[in-house]
């Protein structure tokens, strides 16, 4: 139940951000229409399908150590982290792409443009990085429920931290599938 | 196990969890220690510390308004004493105030549970505490110097001024972690760990307090910190989110935070009203009026206070409509805060007597509450807002509620509990002399504010015109009367913690919920037994059968 409470006030955090979105949204219709084209929306998808799979492995992972298949349940998790690490890699070739064109918060180029503009990538940059700081944190924590499971702490019969980590997880990936329309989308 | 002399110093079961030896002994027994009590310990020491530096921040932005001009500091001295006074205050004191100290120390008592649901995360929310406390005093000392918002960080200023406010914000940020990571704990140990028979409406009315409050907690403070992160992201990267000059809106950035910052005055008044709730049955000798209808309030209470955050922004441009809807929210939620206090007086009443410190304390919160509430009323009328914001008239107004209110409720569960925390017992006589300093120091300080913010003199400002000199200077007086109170009381509560009279028995003042029906001060565990409940709280049977003497003579 505390974990559901903690993804709860999660939810919020990121509602907070949503909401400013779309009031800037409902304010500059037409600029956020036009900054949105300018990301890549294939790399977009193939980002959320790694992270939608990640989810799978992690429930996968949950399911065998209840079946007691240790060992695969432990390659699921790695399974799920490696996901991770690949949609950070993924979205770190995104960033820097962003950059290369000389569109990050505070530079020339993106200063010249209108404020609606400004605003999307400015939402673009923090709720992503948020976001990423969120996977970053989910990675560690399957590591750490990784390692309980080698050492047996975590087994058939007392699963429920995996399963708490399983949960946060989802949130994690629930929250892409939000961003990932927002921002890539609706343009 | 043989029994030792520590056990039999403490009616004979088990040591107290003063004296308990866990893994770890001397301070790592106290900072590393699970236990509930204990960490309520830790809350007492380390918020009592920063509220005293509170004070004197107060205190010294007072003693420089003494006369209009310079008089001990520069205006932005001034300027970072009164953010710091209110960040300390705020953060650091009023909200994590009762529930951190007194919520932890009887909360899992009262509903006959062993401990809060997550032991680790509740000592895991007093560390971030300490070290969002910790932020909070390094940004003062930084290079750049402290920050001179105001605790509010209203942009655009606090993306460009040139003081600490990142770290300041980081400091907020943690507290709001703390915060929520304490509310989420209370929510579960409410749910989950009630002893067999309590049901819900036979929970103590503090209980019923501290469980609201952890619900506005867990949902309020999510969006203050994403606000406060999002402000520290645009002064570090220059991301325009509220920025004007990058297309944001600050209006904006208001909105989001009285989201969480209105709904946390009612984290900061939620608890003391369970402590006042509490109390006055005991000393009252009489079941509460309208157990129910003071439970339903604090639920009201909060459900109401999530919807009125914009009447901070009369002034700032919105539409009629929007204007009308939070000036009439906003006078919706003084409906449950008069049920409570109507149902205090009810229970007050023919009820007979005790004027003992606890209760004098809690008189005054009623006191001093009603006026804060009145005046709160008014400026829920758009008419007088207009004519009073921004004026020292809602300095009064807030310092009636929080330190009159929060403040004098913080006092009033300290007076009460001291015996059962400590097993000893405070200089009563000096307790009351201290108390009419600081109910008499603390109206002649704030009283004056009503008035000349009446007739025009704004807040936080370091000058002002001559014809406020002599309200100030009353002003200032009070502020003397009262930190004379505030070291009187710290004498006595320190003093007595080590060489007060000891008190053993398990009820000192006669009330009917259980932690009076346990050790003093309690064993590590609490309960030898849990206890099944089967009767209501606050049965005053002893004095009904007194009352039906009576009759019959």
């Amino acid at each position: 139940m505390g974990m559901w409470l903690f993804l709860f006030t999660e939810l919020l955090l990121f509602g907070g951000m949503f909401l400013l979105y779309s009031v800037y949204r409902f304010q500059y219709a037409d600029e956020f229409h036009l900054a949105a084209k300018e990301l890549n929306t294939i790399m977009g998808a193939f980002n959320t399908a790694v992270l939608l799979t990640s989810s799978l492995t992690m429930v996968l992972a949950i399911i065998a150590l209840q079946r007691d298949q240790k060992t695969l349940s432990i390659l699921m998790q790695l399974i799920t982290i490696f996901l991770a690490l690949f949609f950070l890699v993924n979205k770190y070739f995104e960033w820097t792409a962003k950059f290369h064109h000389g569109i990050y918060p505070g530079s020339e180029q993106l200063l010249s443009k209108s404020s609606g503009e400004i605003l999307f990538f400015g939402l673009y940059y923090v709720m992503t990085g948020l976001h990423g700081v969120h996977v970053i944190v989910g990675m560690f924590l399957i590591a750490v429920m990784t390692r309980m499971t080698r050492k047996d702490i975590i087994t058939k019969d007392s699963y429920v931290r995996l399963e708490n980590a399983g949960l946060y997880w989802h949130l994690v990936d629930i929250i892409w599938i939000f961003l990932f329309p927002l921002f890539y989308l609706i343009t | 196990m043989a029994v030792d002399a520590a056990a039999i110093k403490t009616n004979g079961h088990e040591p107290s969890y003063l004296e308990f030896k866990g893994k770890h002994s001397g301070i790592l027994g106290w900072i590393l220690s699970t236990d509930h009590k204990r960490i309520g310990i830790l809350y007492l020491i380390s918020l009592a510390i920063f509220f005293l530096v509170g004070v004197t921040f107060g205190f010294l932005m007072r003693l420089e308004l003494i006369s209009p001009g310079r008089t001990i500091m520069d205006p932005q001295t001034y300027n970072s004493i009164f953010t710091l006074h209110g960040v300390i205050m705020i953060f650091l004191f009023v909200v994590p105030g009762i529930p951190a100290v007194f919520g932890n120390f009887v909360l899992p008592i009262l509903i006959g549970a062993k401990d809060v649901a997550f032991p680790r995360i509740n000592l895991m929310s007093w560390y971030m505490y300490v070290i969002g406390g910790l932020l909070a005093i390094i940004a003062i000392l930084l290079p750049g110097g402290p920050a001179d918002t105001g605790w509010t960080f209203y942009v655009p200023y606090s993306v460009r001024t040139n003081t600490n406010v990142i770290v300041a914000l980081i400091a907020a940020f943690v507290l709001g972690f703390s915060s929520i990571l304490t509310g989420l704990n209370f929510v579960t140990t409410v749910h989950r760990l009630r002893a067999p028979g309590m049901t819900w409406f036979k929970m103590p009315l503090s209980v019923w307090s501290l469980y609201s409050t952890a619900w506005v907690q867990v949902l309020a403070t999510p969006i203050i910190g994403i606000t406060l992160l999002l402000v520290a992201v645009e002064r570090w990267f220059g991301v325009g989110i509220f920025d004007p000059a990058l297309g944001g809106d600050p209006v904006l950035y208001q909105h989001l935070f009285w989201i969480y910052s209105h709904p946390a005055v009612y984290i900061m008044i939620l608890p003391a009203m369970g402590v006042v709730s509490e109390i006055i049955p005991v000393f009252a000798r009489r079941t509460i009026f309208g157990y129910k209808f003071i439970a339903f309030s604090s639920i009201a209470i909060a459900l109401f206070g999530s919807l009125v955050w914009a009447h901070h922004m009369f002034t700032v441009g919105m539409s009629d409509t929007g204007q009308f809807i939070f000036s009439l929210l906003t006078m919706l939620v003084a409906i449950p805060s008069a049920i409570k206090v109507f149902n205090w007086v009810a229970t007050l009443y023919k009820g007979s007597i005790d004027l003992a410190t606890p209760l004098l304390f809690v008189l005054a919160f009623i006191f001093l509450f009603t006026i804060g509430g009145l005046t709160g009323v008014m400026q829920g009328i758009l008419s007088i807002d207009m004519q009073v914001h921004d004026t020292s008239f809602i300095v009064a107004h807030f310092h009636y509620v929080m330190f009159g209110g929060t403040g004098f409720g913080f006092f009033a569960a300290m007076h009460y509990w001291f015996p059962k925390m400590f097993g000893r017992m405070y200089n009563r006589k000096l307790a009351k002399t201290y108390f009419w300093f600081l109910f008499i120091g603390f109206n002649v300080l704030y009283f004056p504010m009503f008035i000349m913010g009446w007739l025009g003199m704004p807040r936080r400002y370091y000058d002002y015109l001559p014809e406020f000199h002599s309200y100030h200077f009353i002003s200032t007086i009070g502020s003397w009367i009262l930190v004379a109170g505030m070291l009187m009381m710290v004498y006595n509560i320190v003093h007595s913690i080590w060489k007060g009279k000891v008190v053993t028995e398990k009820n000192v003042w006669g009330g009917e919920t259980l932690e009076w029906q346990i050790d003093t001060p309690p064993i590590h565990e609490n309960f030898v037994n849990i206890p099944e409940i089967e009767a209501d709280p606050y049965q005053y049977k002893m004095n009904e059968e007194e009352l039906e003497k009576q009759e019959v003579r």
